[in-house]
């Protein structure tokens, strides 16, 4: 497969998940706020945080409130990572690589861009529900997906986009778990409240894990939902899941069926994986849950760059023309 | 829908004769017309529309904003075409396409017909589509122009005249595949009754002819595109959907002793035959335009050594100039000893002195074109020009006459079109593609380009044209139900 269309369908699965992503940050956001006791406000500062892109939306709006974080991550394309720039990515990529995809793929996915771009010029939501919208965009990623894994063949590029789905989802669920970090609570006292326990449920909310955490868990414990959504082996949206699967991509890619590692981007998702596999979940805590996350997404860039490296890079002459994503 | 409102208006309709009777082979459709409401007409034109902004159906035009989309028109009237009127074509173009075959590759190599002065020297020698990197050349299998679009259209005479060979990069083929796709639900039960020939084998066809042109058992073929901002970039990267070979741009090729690679996840790997949609002079920085950004260092080495084989052959051009186009009647002559099928339109050159005397004298009547544009950019039409026009032609011919040549105002044939008025005739010119492999080959479809604007002759889709669906039907002498 060329290297620039290796790349586009990696960039194109890792830009339909962050919207997706995106969705679903701010629909939770929003169920949160419907359950909250009255005296106290909603809080949109988290979400920016949660995403890293806290300078930008500083540079551009002065306050954290509802209408500029709900614009700045849905229709801003000043903002790279908002749903409509990763949507516009998303089908720049598949533009190019169109011969790639199969006719279905290409035209949803084109619906889903006029989808948002229609939306986006009309005005922000005012006392209008999105939730209506965010539901919408999961929903038609979510038939892509199932659209394509019911038609894509399993060769090198579903691997690809796998590999970038994966990469992004367990960046994505990281950054969820860290959005509880920066909810503050009015007090320390809280902690072990129903406020509390809101907040963590609403975490679960996010990534479809509710039911499933209820069955294999029981208890609302924050350690507990901590090590569900980081390290657990089953389920496909935890940290470890997706690191693990991202790395069986690659070793498809790579014809590797032993263990080990065949080139560097395996060695570094290897690494990845195995350091999950063997962390219980105290000792994440006594790092520091966000310094513990902060890490593990240095790392996830980390697995980006070596593909990059590895199956991207053009060599020889053109380096120079051959220009990264992020 | 009341069809008896439609005028042909004096010119040449390919629906109705001037006193208002249906031609034959149009009589099964026009039922359907009738039958049919302007609402319906309406519903199905609104369908066509949206479905062609669905598949991302787009192209970006020239001088625009990059990355503008926009989709071109297409209309749901049908143009037929008869057995036999389209037999008559398809013997004329093969026979025009052998010849200037024979003709460009005669121009890089023993150069006859310039030492019979069937054509005069410094018209081609002189040209700059005449590229000297070619000389000596002979292109695998000797086939220069492996495909073809060319543009013809139809007089009052109601006779076809050659406007221009097209024998470059000819796009719009995908407009023609995909249009019948969306007519064809327009219309469901009408193509089996009409007994309409296919074209959807077309990449089938073309990917044939590609590996045809290689030496290896199982050649490596890709399409080579400029890229997403060039105007065509939907009709490449459907090309190499619909034949399964790799899109390429130039970034992904690189040469090594006289081979050229595709840039790999897996290294690099070997290609033998590209469909190129790049133009000559940008192919390699080396050999041609050193600016070149498009293009692959190296390539026409590799190229000259008969390690890569490209459709069409670099040095097509030279028998595209529309100054060359007065001479190829006599070229047909010249080399298969046999007259013309399809007429000339008649073409004064501007650099002959007679010629240009009556071109300045009669210039309210006839076309001007520049002799190296393309898309009907640097064209005059006299008769609907200004004073001022006039007078900045002239001066402009005066000032560099070889750049020019004349025409006479052809009346393009009309069809009927669906138009915010209902059903008027809107003139059209037909662009039948040819592949020229193991044999010549004329598929049994085309582009038709319609001007949309009313009495406008411009087709151009850069300049307010529209497509419609080309329909060939089926005769006696050919398989399958005839009509």
């Amino acid at each position: 497969m060329l290297s620039r269309v290796a790349n586009s369908i990696y960039w194109l699965g890792r830009y339909l998940e962050r919207a997706e992503n995106y969705a679903r940050f701010l629909d939770v956001n929003f169920n949160l706020m419907l359950d909250l006791p009255q005296d106290l406000k909603a809080q949109w500062e988290p979400l920016i945080f949660a995403t890293g892109d806290q300078d930008l939306f500083a540079k551009k709006y002065s306050e954290f409130d509802r209408r500029s974080v709900i614009h700045f991550l849905t229709f801003d394309l000043d903002n790279p990572n908002s749903i409509f720039s990763s949507v516009s990515f998303a089908r720049e990529n598949a533009r190019v690589i169109r011969e790639n995809l199969t006719k279905e793929t290409w035209e949803y996915l084109n619906e889903l861009y006029h989808f948002v771009k229609k939306r986006a010029e009309k005005k922000d939501f005012g006392k209008e529900d999105p939730r209506v919208f965010f539901e919408s965009i999961k929903n038609q990623i979510l038939l892509l997906y199932g659209l394509a894994d019911s038609t894509v063949a399993r060769t090198e590029g579903w691997h690809f986009r796998q590999l970038g789905m994966y990469l992004e989802r367990a960046d994505k669920t990281s950054r969820m778990v860290d959005v509880k970090y920066h909810m503050l609570l009015p007090s320390p006292n809280w902690v072990g409240t129903p406020l509390d326990f809101l907040h963590w449920t609403a975490l679960l909310k996010s990534v479809t894990a509710f039911n499933t955490y209820r069955r294999l868990y029981g208890n609302i414990e924050p350690s507990a939902v901590v090590e569900f959504l980081l390290l657990n082996k089953y389920f496909p949206r935890s940290v470890f899941f997706c690191i693990k699967e991202a790395e069986r991509c690659l070793h498809n890619i790579s014809g590797n069926r032993d263990t080990g590692f065949h080139n560097s981007a395996e060695k570094s998702v290897g690494e990845l994986r195995s350091k999950l596999e063997f962390t219980d979940v105290e000792e994440i805590i006594q790092v520091g849950l966000h310094e513990y996350i902060d890490q593990l997404q240095v790392k996830i860039n980390q697995i980006s760059d070596r593909i990059n490296d590895n199956f991207f890079q053009i060599k020889d002459n053109f380096s120079h023309q051959n220009s990264a994503q992020e | 829908m009341d069809t008896n409102l439609y005028q042909p208006k004096g010119f040449y309709d390919e629906m109705f004769t001037n006193e208002g009777e249906c031609r034959s082979h149009y009589c099964d459709f026009l039922k359907i017309l009738k039958k049919t409401s302007s609402k319906k007409m309406q519903h199905l034109q609104h369908s066509a529309n949206k479905t062609q902004v669905a598949m991302g159906m787009t192209f970006n035009v020239y001088h625009d904003n990059q990355g503008v989309e926009k989709i071109l028109h297409l209309d749901i009237v049908p143009r037929i075409i008869d057995h036999a009127e389209w037999k008559h074509l398809e013997a004329g173009l093969k026979q025009r396409i052998y010849a200037l075959n024979l003709f460009i590759h005669d121009m890089y190599n023993d150069q006859k017909a310039l030492k019979d002065k069937i054509i005069q020297e410094d018209l081609i020698l002189g040209s700059k589509d005449y590229l000297k990197a070619c000389q000596g050349l002979t292109p695998p299998k000797g086939i220069w122009c492996h495909i073809t679009g060319t543009d013809l259209v139809k007089d009052k005479d109601g006779e076809y005249y050659i406007l221009e060979d097209n024998l470059r990069c000819p796009s719009g083929v995908s407009y023609m595949l995909e249009s019948r796709e969306i007519i064809k639900r327009a219309y469901p039960d009408l193509f089996n009754k009409l007994g309409v020939m296919p074209v959807s084998d077309y990449p089938a066809k073309l990917l044939k002819m590609l590996q045809f042109i290689s030496n290896k058992e199982k050649p490596v073929v890709g399409v080579l595109t400029p890229g997403i901002y060039n105007s065509a970039y939907f009709e490449h990267s459907y090309l190499a959907l619909q034949m399964g070979v790799e899109l390429v741009s130039g970034i992904d090729l690189i040469t090594k002793g006289k081979k050229v690679y595709m840039q790999t996840t897996k290294g690099l790997q070997q290609i033998d035959v590209l469909y190129r949609r790049i133009d000559d002079t940008f192919l390699d920085p080396l050999t041609f335009n050193p600016h070149s950004m498009l293009g692959i260092p190296g390539i026409f080495e590799a190229y000259k050594a008969g390690n890569i084989a490209m459709a069409n052959a670099p040095g097509t051009g030279v028998a595209d100039d529309k100054a060359v186009y007065a001479y190829v009647p006599r070229l047909i002559k010249y080399y298969l000893g046999e007259e013309p099928i399809l007429k000339n339109v008649p073409t004064y050159l501007c650099r002959e002195e007679k010629d240009r005397q009556y071109v300045l004298d009669h210039i309210e009547e006839l076309v001007v074109k520049e002799t190296n544009a393309a898309g009907g950019y640097g064209m005059l039409i006299g008769p609907k020009s200004t004073k001022e026009e006039h007078a900045k032609f002239r001066q402009l011919i005066k000032d560099n006459p070889t750049n020019y040549i004349a025409q006479p105002t052809l009346s393009l044939s009309t069809v009927p079109t669906w138009t915010d008025e209902g059903l008027e005739p809107r003139h059209v010119d037909l662009r039948p593609y040819i592949l020229y492999g193991e044999t010549i080959e004329v598929i049994p479809g085309a582009l038709t380009r319609v001007a949309l604007k009313k009495g406008s002759l411009v087709v151009n889709s850069s300049q307010g044209g529209g497509s419609k669906d080309t329909w060939v039907l089926y005769g006696d002498d050919t398989n399958g139900q005839s009509h």
